[in-house]
């Protein structure tokens, strides 16, 4: 209990909230990682996600995929790219965007899958293209799904994107990589606090986005 | 005119769903293709706009060979209505009548305009034109699905079990509609069912399948009727259990016409300008 007060008093202290190692400093270093390893793995899984969904072609490559993924060990993951090329961004950013991209490709292939079958055959019977169905029918109605899958994706990388700070970058990790080397745990537990809080805050806004993208007039899908 | 020569398909795995199936569907009638299931009636129909290509064979739409057509502008150019309305569940009543003409490249504006009409033509009062069609009834659905269906004026109109999931009551009203939208339009219409008296009501043409898409009979439905081909036909229009045979009976004074069971089928009455009535064969549709 002591400890949480003395993390609470470390937040509290205005002196944290100014210059480049200040609380909002770091809260926007956070931010960005997250935003740069969700971006990027998005730009590579939704598409492929889509694609997979759509044809119904290497569903079961995806899955596999997507479960070894999930099974590979972050920390691991980020020494090994430090490892390989070096300190600073890169290594972090690659292991985010592959922790991303299961979460990003599940939701894109079930945004199309869980479209009603009859609804799609009727689109293409009207005469609408390949792309026309995957863009005006599959991905409208499909929407909370995708959005699904990035919430996910962003919970995991704001959760870990601490880890970039273990390989000399900054971030919320700073405060708790500090806090550990210096044995000063109010400072590491107000870091942890800051990094569930920023995950609970953009938790919610996802939330909000997947209320607003719901299709009008469809009965909840996901 | 539509015409199929020696059409045949086979699904990979070895399944047949038609074996070998000609036949010819006039213009601007209502030819319908009845049979159970597995009779490839869908099939054959989804043929026609290429929605199903077929393993062997041609059909040909005024003598052109469909598979030599763009499938888009060919789909584009044919209306096609099917039994789950098949409605975009997130656009409104007058954007899924609109869509054909909006994926054509018709104004939006004009084609929401021209939409509206089409409630109208199909018996659809304009205020549902706003509605999702989650919020129609199954038979409204099916009325904007022959909307959409019309929206590019298209001369062929498919439809795939249209009236299946509706009620009984709904069923007919829409039957009806259809009638008299056909009478003012005269669409080639090919009907797909597996009821017989929907297909007698509809069909200028009826042409019944056996199993695998080939052809029993085909002819109108007077023709049949007179003169079922074999014992499946017989079977199909329900004339060896005397359902067709009708008779004239006396009861409290008024004419009524009895089938082979003696169960009343309707009232004998005179025909229009015919003060004595024919002792002709009975008409099953009157």
């Amino acid at each position: 209990m002591n400890q949480l007060l003395a993390a609470l008093d470390w937040l509290l202290d205005p002196a944290r909230y100014s210059g480049p190692g200040g609380i909002p400093m770091r809260l926007a270093e956070h931010l960005g990682y997250t935003a740069l390893g969700v971006v990027l793995a998005a730009v590579v899984a939704i598409p492929l996600g889509l694609l997979v969904g759509h044809t119904g072609r290497g569903r079961g490559l995806a899955v596999a995929a997507s479960g070894a993924a999930r099974a590979l060990p972050t920390l691991g993951l980020v020494t090994l790219f430090a490892l390989l090329v070096g300190i600073g961004l890169l290594a972090p950013t690659l292991a985010f965007v592959i922790l991303a991209i299961p979460s990003l490709l599940a939701g894109a292939y079930s945004a199309c899958e869980a479209v009603d079958p009859r609804t799609v055959d009727a689109a293409r019977a009207q005469g609408m293209t390949e792309m026309q169905v995957l863009t005006r029918v599959e991905l409208p109605l499909g929407m909370p799904l995708v959005i699904t899958g990035i919430r996910a994706a962003t919970l995991q990388v704001i959760s870990t994107a601490m880890l970039a700070a273990y390989v000399g970058n900054g971030g919320l990790g700073r405060f708790i990589f500090l806090g550990l080397k210096t044995q000063d745990y109010p400072q590491m537990l107000a870091g942890s606090l800051l990094v569930i809080a920023l995950a609970l805050v953009l938790d919610g806004a996802l939330l909000l986005v997947q209320a607003l993208t719901r299709p009008r007039g469809a009965v909840p899908a996901g | 005119m539509i015409r199929f020569e020696s059409v045949q398909k086979r699904y990979p795995g070895g399944t047949v769903a038609v074996e070998d199936f000609s036949c010819t569907i006039p213009s601007h009638t209502a030819t319908v293709l009845v049979g159970s299931s597995g009779s490839g009636k869908t099939t054959l129909l989804r043929m026609i706009n290429r929605m199903v290509d077929p393993s062997a064979g041609r059909v040909l739409i005024d003598d052109q060979d469909v598979a030599t057509t763009d499938k888009v502008a060919l789909r584009r150019s044919i209306g096609y209505v099917m039994q789950a309305s098949g409605l975009l569940p997130h656009r409104t009543v007058q954007d899924n009548v609109a869509t054909v003409p909006m994926l054509t490249g018709t104004p939006k504006r004009e084609a929401r305009a021209a939409a509206l009409d089409l409630l109208e033509t199909v018996g659809l009062d304009r205020g549902l034109a706003t509605r999702y069609p989650s919020q129609l009834s199954g038979g409204q659905q099916q009325r904007v699905g022959v909307a959409r269906a019309l929206a590019s004026d298209p001369n062929i109109l498919l439809m795939d079990e249209p009236f299946g999931a509706v009620d009984p009551i709904v069923r007919g009203e829409l039957q009806t509609e259809l009638l008299r939208l056909q009478s003012e339009l005269g669409k080639t219409i090919v009907f797909v069912t597996h009821d017989i008296d929907e297909a007698f009501l509809i069909g200028d043409q009826v042409v019944i399948l056996r199993p695998g898409g080939e052809v029993a009979q085909a002819g109108t439905a007077e023709e049949i009727l007179a003169a079922p081909a074999d014992d499946f036909v017989e079977r199909f229009i329900g004339a060896d259990r005397g359902r067709r045979a009708l008779r004239l009976e006396e009861r409290d004074g008024t004419r009524i016409v009895v089938d082979g069971t003696g169960r009343a089928a309707g009232v004998l009455q005179a025909a229009e300008g015919d003060p004595a009535v024919p002792d002709g064969p009975a008409k099953d549709r009157a």
